[in-house]
């Protein structure tokens, strides 16, 4: 009987060889890679190094907004007047949005690209974090949003840029849920 | 509040719009939900309109996004005051950001006139352009009537920075009701973009 490959576990930024792209770099060749320069977000701890490399980079237009429905509206504006965006945010924020959603990005086939960095899961240290969490698959469910919970490195590529085209052509939003098993979280430090 | 806020002449939001539209080529424009859109739509519509149908506060966010996407077209965003107060963080995204070519109109009623009338939390208490001013949006003012209005809005057409202009206005409800299709509303204001062909 031939042996039997074993699976490789799933990779997380914090056992990757050093040669390997960080989970940040590839989600932000991946929005380059489809024109994707207008980035507001509502900041978060484990998106930082992204929020970091973006600003850095002079191809993104990338800023903080007050609340997260305010960056829809800009994403809606920016869409229809023919400059394709992405929102970054956490749990918490995308909580704030089933209004926006229901009365604009979907009645109006808005191609919304969002990437939430998940809290509120394996290893989640503050309780209204992870209830909110809970919140939100249900929502986007109940709209019938495309969503994806990305918790491997080497899914990452293929995920958001399969998801990011589907979102454009199909005109529909998408949500992109980053993992602490592909990020690290955040975990209690003090 | 404000002395210029009390000298302000209290006009009416279709006969401004009207006035706005008249003066407009192929600026954007963005309706805010309610009565701001129907007096829009009422005014004539223009395939550069775009009309909300929900969302309430984020026609100057929905703005912003065509100013940035279009730097060398002119936008136009027309707010309500109750509007306005659900996403006043957006004033200070939109100062950091100075995009010269967006211009906000404020129409201050006082009141949620759509639903009956109520007074907002503002009325009476705050003054509209004291926190655009301080929420960074340095060229911010009060039309003190339809004149001063227009020539508010032709002052805007070539501004250097982001421009609000707030105005007083009556109780009257809408003049007209938006189509409330908003596929064709979005697909519409594409073409009236030049984003997009129609088929």
């Amino acid at each position: 009987m031939a042996i039997v490959e074993q699976p490789t576990p799933p990779q997380t930024s914090h056992d990757k060889a050093p040669t390997e792209r960080s989970w940040h770099a590839i989600v932000l060749q991946t929005l380059k890679r489809n024109d994707i320069n207008l980035i507001p977000y509502v900041p978060d701890r484990v998106l930082t190094p992204l929020i970091r490399s973006l600003h850095a980079d002079p191809f993104f237009t990338t800023f903080a907004t007050a609340r997260e429905e305010e960056a829809v509206g800009v994403l809606a504006g920016a869409w229809m007047a023919g400059r394709r965006g992405a929102l970054l945010m956490q749990t918490s924020g995308f909580a704030t949005l089933a209004n926006v959603l229901a009365s604009l990005a979907v009645p109006y086939q808005i191609p919304l690209i969002m990437f939430v960095s998940e809290r509120g899961t394996l290893g989640e240290f503050n309780y209204g974090q992870a209830l909110v969490c809970r919140t939100m698959r249900p929502v986007l469910d109940s709209l019938a949003l495309e969503h994806h919970t990305i918790t491997r490195l080497d899914e990452l590529e293929f995920i958001a840029d399969r998801s990011i085209k589907q979102a454009v052509t199909t005109q529909a939003p998408v949500a992109l849920i980053l993992n602490p098993l592909l990020t690290g979280g955040k975990v209690f430090d003090k | 509040m404000d002395s210029r806020v009390r000298n302000t002449k209290v006009m009416n939001r279709f006969d401004l719009t009207s006035r706005l539209i008249a003066k407009l080529d192929d600026e954007a424009v963005i309706g805010g939900i309610g009565n701001t859109n129907f007096d829009l739509w009422a005014a004539g519509h223009r395939p550069q309109n775009f009309y909300m149908l929900g969302s309430m506060g984020l026609a100057l966010p929905i703005g912003l996004g065509v100013a940035l996407a279009q730097p060398d077209r002119r936008v136009f965003a027309l707010e309500g005051d109750g509007s306005l107060l659900m996403q006043l963080g957006a004033l200070t995204t939109i100062a950091a950001l100075k995009p010269k070519n967006l211009v906000m109109i404020v129409f201050d009623n006082g009141i949620y006139q759509i639903t009956g009338a109520q007074p907002t939390p503002a009325a009476g208490v705050a003054d509209l352009v004291a926190i655009a001013t301080g929420a960074g949006l340095a060229n911010s003012v009060w039309a003190a009537d339809e004149e001063d209005f227009e020539r508010l809005v032709a002052q805007s057409l070539d501004a250097t920075e982001p421009t609000l202009i707030a105005v007083r206005t009556d109780d009257q409800p809408g003049v007209g009701t938006t189509r409330r299709d908003p596929v064709q509303i979005r697909e519409r204001f594409m073409h009236g973009l030049g984003v997009r062909q129609p088929l």
